[in-house]
């Protein structure tokens, strides 16, 4: 027998992740449809996950074109390029050791990088100060994030560490919380309320820890992922003072900061909350701050970067995180996108008037998907969905039929994982079930990207609106 | 958690890296912002960075990247037609045609898992690689922390233990810290040029038991930082060793393609191992790790390698597979692995250009692997074992007592206070042997001679000037 399969109990202990079956499938009728096999659709649609270029959406122009000449710096020559694309190119490059995107750099990233997205920040805060020394940039926000929570999280304690996450929370957390041996304290957020987030509730959660585990920490989504919602600023400093009282490490997960379309919704950073709500609070709240590359307008989830920022930590504690980034180096490519994300494009720039054109055409179609993503799932009675309000997704909830439940179970699989297979094999949309996200028992959602083009959208709908009254109908 | 005492211990248990890199940044800084140093500029060559040297990339390599980051080049009629059509392969390998989709599966781009086990097979002369056996990531220290996590368990006297050449990769003792494995080393022969010996083998293991479990034993060839390329009889000899104490092979060839020793070649431990018949080749667990931030590629900012793994079982596959799944490997390196495997054939437009600079980097590397050698051995007080392959060497120093004693006083190791007075002094960045695991008196620095021969002929004068002002000083 394996010796590494003896000695580790974390493959002893795995189970099998559903989204397996549904991908093993997906790749099977790809495979098919390339042999030519027929079926009612030509292609798979793929939105399961929050990547818009997976979808359609072009990336943007400008990043694209600095990021080539970076590369490839001949590119410069000649007139192919814009001047600000040539001149953002050769500042950028400039930063990089011999001048090369090839060359490792320092540990929380290229300082002018480091600088750029302190900038941004400020500017995003109304003025609230950012220390650059306080930011890592690092590969993926998820990768900063398992660092921090490594820094939290003892796997040997007893009582084991705990974290407090929403229900439902994106996957990608769950299993890092999972990996380093930190229990999950799962706090639900109210559906019909458009998931609000009630401080009786997560004090329920807290209580619930009781006797179970140590809970160290406070992991929020805002925007959320999956469900489309934007926290409110009272919200948030509710939050805040609760973290406070109860001495929580807040961990603001804020990769949609840049995606909100809801007509009432704002985006308030915490660590804006956190400063407005002043001292004493404001110096002792402990906040790790998450953003990306990958999600935004810019979508370039391929290229991995995002970074983390770091508010009221112990200056000794900081050394330590710094050790524990430096044992692994951060992409220098994505660095670049960065830059650009937190600068872009402004007027009188000649790249401008095509950053400006893609840009609102990205805002234009997201927000005519979220229209007609409510409007047509709202109009089936056993179908539901909260306003959208930010974020990439939408999560409606399935009312399914008994039948439909009994059937699942017999096929050894969750109801909606069953939807989402059928919805797959059927009509060759492939969603993801609320079962990977967690949500209340007894309860069923599918989760799907709505940054897409407009046409694909509603190719999307088309199809689900076909499949899903056939489903029903055959289930009641 | 606002002190200390709430802090993981694992991550407290870490240790503090050098940062003399940090300082040569800083004073990088300071020299452009006007302040008057006794030199010019500062040359880092304390890791394997070929680029920060000065070394170009190579061109095919970073055209088609380029080509693949921003398709309208696609139209481009200046870049050579092979280019193009790499380009478009690729583009047609990523979700909705873009680097910026997150890759297929989270181990990687299927078609680029293909082509990389198409690679291995080709190399190990027809020993079949399957391409679900290659995972991807953002480098291959970052693949290599992923099986150090499985391996990772107990405690005390039940702690996993790896075996750990000494000297070894510099960024390995921190990464053992992070996962809680214990590093227990075994010496190189240095009078052998840095031999493996299996007598010390068995010694160090013996000797481990007492106090961990050892599990794995790490093996890095060619050696970094020795330059040292293991020759058959040696791979078999480690093979027979890993099989009969169960121990998982963990092999890092990341500088296979950079061997430039006389009669010296690289070959792959499964290549061996498949050559000694099934009763090896079907039980033994290894895991192989390949690298573009390593030999003529040296993208090292790109970030990306590969692992394959042999004779894994089916559920610690599925494991390490789905491990990925928070942080899925980002593609343009991918792109970047897939050229370095697949480069441009004979016949193909840019096939002359790039083979040219191949040979170039090549030849510049074992130039400069010769004349630093030479030059040091000639320098009294150093003496250095020649490098057969890789990109480092690694000179043993005497150090007067007097530097000993300053550093005692000073709390750093004495090795570490030579290389920061040498930045100070002189202007060059090297990596002080402490790192590699040399944390007696038996002081070593290493080197990255992969730079142009002008630049390493600056840092091997600069370097010469300061050792002999050292032994000078203090007599």
């Amino acid at each position: 027998m394996s010796v590494l399969q003896e000695i580790s109990s974390d493959v002893r202990n795995m189970k099998q992740m559903e989204n397996f079956v549904l991908f093993r499938r997906t790749n099977e009728i790809k495979e098919e449809l390339r042999r030519g096999v027929r079926k009612s659709y030509r292609e798979v649609i793929d939105v399961s996950w929050g990547d818009p270029h997976r979808a359609g959406v072009k990336p943007l122009s400008f990043v694209r074109q600095v990021l080539a000449a970076c590369l490839y710096s001949e590119l410069m020559d000649g007139d192919k390029l814009m001047v600000d694309v040539k001149q953002r190119a050769q500042r950028l490059l400039g930063t990089c050791a011999g001048g090369s995107v090839g060359s490792y750099c320092a540990t929380a990233g290229i300082p002018q990088t480091l600088q750029s997205v302190s900038q941004y920040i400020m500017r995003r805060d109304g003025g609230v100060p950012c220390h650059p020394e306080n930011i890592y940039i690092s590969p993926g926000s998820q990768w900063a994030l398992t660092n921090i929570l490594k820094v939290l999280v003892n796997s040997e304690a007893s009582p084991r560490t705990g974290v407090l996450i929403p229900v439902p929370c994106h996957s990608t957390t769950i299993i890092s919380l999972t990996t380093l041996g930190a229990v999950a304290v799962p706090y639900y957020l109210r559906e019909e309320r458009g998931w609000a987030l009630e401080m009786e509730e997560l004090q329920r959660a807290l209580d619930s820890a009781k006797g179970v585990c140590n809970p160290v920490a406070l992991y929020m989504i805002n925007p959320g992922n999956p469900a489309g919602y934007v926290q409110s600023r009272k919200s948030i400093q509710e939050v805040i003072r609760f973290a406070a009282e109860k001495k929580l490490f807040l961990l603001a997960d804020e990769v949609f900061q840049d995606c909100v379309y809801g007509k009432e919704s704002e985006f308030v950073s915490y660590k804006r909350a956190l400063a407005e709500i002043g001292a004493p609070l404001s110096d002792s709240v402990e906040l790790a701050s998450f953003h990306t590359a990958s999600k935004g307008l810019m979508g370039e989830c391929g290229l991995r970067t995002g970074y983390v920022e770091l508010v009221n930590l112990d200056p000794a504690v900081m050394k330590h995180i710094n050790n524990l980034f430096s044992t692994n180096s951060c992409p220098i490519l994505g660095q670049i996108a960065l830059d650009v994300m937190v600068n872009p494009p402004q007027p009188g720039d000649p790249s401008y008037p095509l950053y400006l054109k893609e840009t609102q055409h990205i805002r234009a179609s997201l927000a005519q998907n979220v229209r007609r993503v409510e409007e047509v799932i709202n109009s089936f009675p056993d179908f539901s969905c909260q306003p959208l309000e930010g974020g990439a997704f939408a999560f409606p909830r399935l009312f399914l039929p008994p039948k439909a439940i009994e059937r699942a179970k017999e096929a050894g699989l969750q109801p909606d994982t069953f939807y989402c297979l059928r919805l797959l094999e059927e009509a060759g949309v492939l969603f993801s079930p609320g079962t990977e996200y967690g949500q209340k028992e007894g309860t069923y959602h599918i989760r799907f990207c709505i940054m897409t083009p407009s046409d694909t959208m509603e190719e999307i709908l088309r199809r689900l609106s076909a499949f899903h009254e056939q489903f029903m109908k055959e289930f009641s | 958690m606002s002190s200390m005492k709430d802090v993981n211990p694992r991550v407290l248990g870490i240790r503090d890296p050098v940062s003399l890199q940090s300082l040569a940044a800083r004073i990088t800084e300071q020299i452009a912002q006007g302040e008057q140093k006794p030199f010019q500029r500062v040359i880092d060559v304390s890791c394997g960075d070929p680029h920060r040297a000065g070394m170009p990339p190579l061109s095919f390599a970073r055209q088609v990247l380029a080509v693949c980051l921003y398709p309208e080049l696609l139209k481009e009629s200046s870049f050579p037609v092979d280019v193009r059509q790499r380009a478009e392969k690729l583009l047609g390998a990523c979700n909705g045609g873009s680097v910026g989709s997150y890759s297929a599966s989270s181990c990687g781009i299927p078609q680029i898992q293909k082509s990389v086990a198409e690679f291995i097979t080709r190399r190990d002369g027809g020993v079949a690689s399957d391409p679900e056996d290659i995972i991807f990531s953002s480098g291959s220290q970052k693949t290599l922390k992923l099986v150090l996590h499985l391996l990772s368990s107990g405690q005390g006297p039940t702690q996993t233990g790896l075996l750990t050449p000494l000297p070894c990769p510099h960024t390995l003792p921190m990464l053992l810290d992070e996962v809680g494995v214990k590093l227990v080393p075994y010496q190189l022969l240095e009078e052998r040029g840095w031999a493996i010996d299996l007598e010390e083998l068995h010694r160090a293991l013996k000797a481990a038991r007492r106090h961990c479990e050892p599990r794995a034993i790490y093996i890095s060839n060619p050696g970094n930082p020795t330059g040292h390329v293991q020759d058959l009889k040696t791979i078999e000899e480690v093979i027979r060793f890993a099989a009969s104490e169960r121990l998982v092979l963990l092999v890092e060839e990341v500088y296979q393609d950079s061997v430039f020793g006389q009669d010296k070649k690289f070959l792959s431990y499964k290549k061996v191992l498949f050559e000694m018949g099934a009763s090896f080749s079907e039980s033994v667990e290894m895991v192989s790790f390949h690298s573009i931030s390593a030999g003529t590629m040296g993208e090292c900012g790109l970030r990306g390698g590969y692992m394959e793994v042999i004779n894994m079982d089916l559920l610690v596959k599925n494991f390490l597979t789905s491990m990925q799944g928070p942080s899925s490997p980002p593609v343009l390196p991918q792109l970047a692995l897939e050229i370095m495997v697949n480069p441009p054939s004979p016949g193909d437009a840019s096939y002359e250009v790039f083979t040219q600079e191949i040979l170039q980097k090549v030849e510049t590397l074992a130039q400069n692997a010769q004349r630093a050698c030479e030059f040091l051995n000639a320098v009294p007080g150093m003496s250095c074992q020649p490098a057969m392959g890789g990109v480092f060497l690694y000179p043993r120093l005497h150090l007067p007592a007097e530097i000993i004693q300053e550093a005692q006083r000073s709390g750093l190791r004495a090795d570490v206070l030579y290389c920061k007075k040498l930045l100070e002094e002189e202007g060059v960045c090297l990596g002080p042997g402490s790192e590699n695991g040399h944390d007696d008196e038996n002081y070593h620095i290493r080197l990255c001679i992969s730079a142009p021969t002008a630049v390493l002929e600056d840092v091997l004068k600069r370097l010469r000037s300061f050792h002999l002002w050292i032994q000078d000083r203090h007599h």
